[in-house]
């Protein structure tokens, strides 16, 4: 479904500081997978994203979509099929516009964006149920800025807005990373109900080790541009978080930190 | 009475282009300098356009048209070229000085009290009876400004004009919908030069002649009549005196056109007080320096409180 082929990246050719993050970096994703991907800072998880949504250029390598070659298509027009979450809940929403505007220009993802109505009167009632089912209460909030809403009912939000239209992936940036444990509770089980109803092939960065653990079929473990933990099924599902803890640190010993 | 006049009939056309202004300001958070050269664009057009006999509401038109046509060169040279947004805007601003030169004949003035306008056309000598005529001008400012205003807060109400909401206020969200942000705001740039040239157009029929220093400015005045109107009449925190007064809530189109009447009053009221016209623009500078400072005074302490 999704494949990243021999990627290399390097930061800062060229100057002293050039850097290697990945090289020869392989990654399948088979359709409907929820793959969980942990890792120290710098270990490439957030780049891997990027480089799947095209926010960075790889140097080179090959990323297919089925047999499509996107390598080199704009940022812009892979996000036709991928829907993203970014960690700082601001990213996914349009603050000055009220809720009812934010849904309606989600809704509108894939279709052209003309001079029809914005907001088309028929569909509040769709947006009013969808929003019911985040249990926030911003079904009776249309006509609020955005702005005004906290932190996690922005995330719910953007995870709701994201997923609203047909896409073949959802990319969650540390999506929690910025809210507190409650709001994180709720939000993490929130998009697993949407993954599992929308049966999304979804890769989700975390530093929450036991969500990493509880949620998706495949965990990953990122260290220096490369995999070192890649379970899946069963094996996945026995891996506990002393595991990955272990793992953790003897990498860090490793590193001299 | 003249006076009052006076400041409608400038406040009117400068409402105009503070509308283009607005949408690069408040919308796309784009400091445009070009509108300083697509208003003395917009009369210059209209002055050569007229003298070739063109009737004068088709100027309206075309004048429109090319300074859309300039926006979408600030917002080319911006997103296509990669420059930055302010220098684009001084780009196309000190390249459009030339050309507007040309547009209108080579000449740095040119009279068109002689023409026919949309304010002194047989037509409206016709139907317009003789009580009305010092008003004429006021009316048919209102009814332009008024159709401008309906046009661009449907616009804004569409699916496109959602989008150009958007890319102001989250861009990452734009790409997010599959959406091109560039092409965005090279759209929203060309409305707002399409609104600055109108009003350069307006101007050049309201006062009869197109000078080639007209524009210098425009974009200080622009700016002041948004921040005057949008601080008066919609604030960010949405607590006007309108609502204290528990009067309906405007738009921020009307409150930017009243931003304008009210910034050409200040103005008309500095002259009058014993100010030289040549002093104009310092006036301008001065009171523009004002209003940034009061209105950053009143942010701050709206942040202390919350």
């Amino acid at each position: 479904m999704l494949k990243l082929n021999n990627i290399s990246k390097y930061y800062n050719t060229g100057t002293v500081n050039e850097m290697c993050l990945f090289q020869d970096f392989n990654l399948s994703v088979e359709k409907g997978q929820f793959v969980s991907v942990v890792g120290s800072n710098g270990s490439g998880k957030t780049s891997m994203l990027n480089i799947i949504c095209g926010s960075i250029p790889v140097d080179s390598g090959t990323i297919y979509i089925g047999d499509e070659n996107i390598t080199h298509m704009p940022e812009f027009k892979r996000q036709r099929r991928i829907g993203r979450v970014y960690q700082n809940p601001a990213m996914g929403t349009c603050p000055h516009m009220t809720i009812l505007e934010n849904m309606a220009l989600a809704d509108n993802k894939g279709k052209s964006f003309n001079l029809r109505r914005g907001t088309d009167k028929k569909r509040v009632d769709y947006y009013r149920e969808n929003l019911r089912s985040l249990g926030l209460g911003l079904e009776d909030k249309l006509y609020v800025k955005v702005g005004v809403l906290s932190g996690g009912q922005r995330q719910a939000m953007a995870l709701l807005m994201s997923t609203l239209t047909p896409i073949e992936f959802l990319i969650l940036d540390e999506h929690t990373a910025a809210l507190d444990p409650k709001t994180a509770e709720t939000i993490m089980e929130l998009t697993g109900r949407v993954v599992k109803e929308k049966k999304l092939t979804t890769i989700m960065v975390t530093h929450n080790l036991r969500y990493a653990v509880e949620y998706g079929d495949r965990l990953l473990m990122m260290h220096q541009g490369q995999a070192v933990i890649d379970e899946a099924g069963e094996r996945k599902a026995a891996v506990r978080i002393e595991d990955l803890l272990e793992r953790f640190n003897a990498i860090s010993i490793e590193c001299g930190n | 009475m003249t006076l009052l006049l006076g400041v409608l009939e400038e406040g009117l056309i400068y409402g105009v282009m503070a509308l283009g202004v607005y949408i690069t300001y408040k919308i796309l958070d784009f400091p445009d300098l070009s509108v300083d050269s697509t208003f003395p664009m917009g009369a210059a057009l209209t002055a050569s356009a007229l003298l070739a006999g063109i009737n004068p509401v088709l100027t309206l038109f075309l004048s429109f048209g090319a300074g859309a046509l300039a926006g979408c060169a600030t917002g080319f040279i911006h997103v296509k070229l990669k420059v930055r947004d302010l220098l684009s805007g001084i780009i196309v601003m000190t390249g459009l000085y030339s050309l507007n030169l040309r547009f209108a004949g080579g000449r740095a003035n040119v009279p068109v009290f002689t023409q026919d306008t949309i304010f002194e056309n047989p037509f409206l000598a016709g139907i317009m009876p003789q009580w009305l005529s010092p008003y004429l001008m006021v009316l048919i400012l209102f009814l332009i400004i008024i159709i401008c205003k309906v046009l661009l807060d449907l616009y804004l109400n569409t699916r496109s004009g959602y989008l150009l909401r958007a890319v102001g206020d989250n861009e990452a969200l734009v790409t997010s919908l599959a959406k091109d942000k560039g092409m965005v705001k090279i759209l929203g740039l060309a409305i707002a030069n399409g609104f600055s040239s109108l009003a350069g157009c307006i101007y050049c029929q309201h006062k009869g002649f197109f000078e080639i220093s007209v524009g210098t400015g425009t974009i200080v005045m622009g700016l002041a009549s948004v921040i005057i109107g949008i601080q008066l009449l919609c604030p960010e925190n949405g607590t006007s005196f309108l609502s204290a007064l528990k009067l309906p809530q405007v738009r921020p189109t009307t409150a930017v056109i009243v931003g304008s009447i009210v910034y050409k009053a200040c103005i008309s009221l500095a002259i009058s007080m014993g100010m030289e016209a040549n002093d104009l623009k310092l006036i301008t500078s001065i009171l523009f320096l004002v209003i940034l400072v009061v209105s950053a005074e009143r942010r701050k302490k709206v942040k202390s409180h919350a």
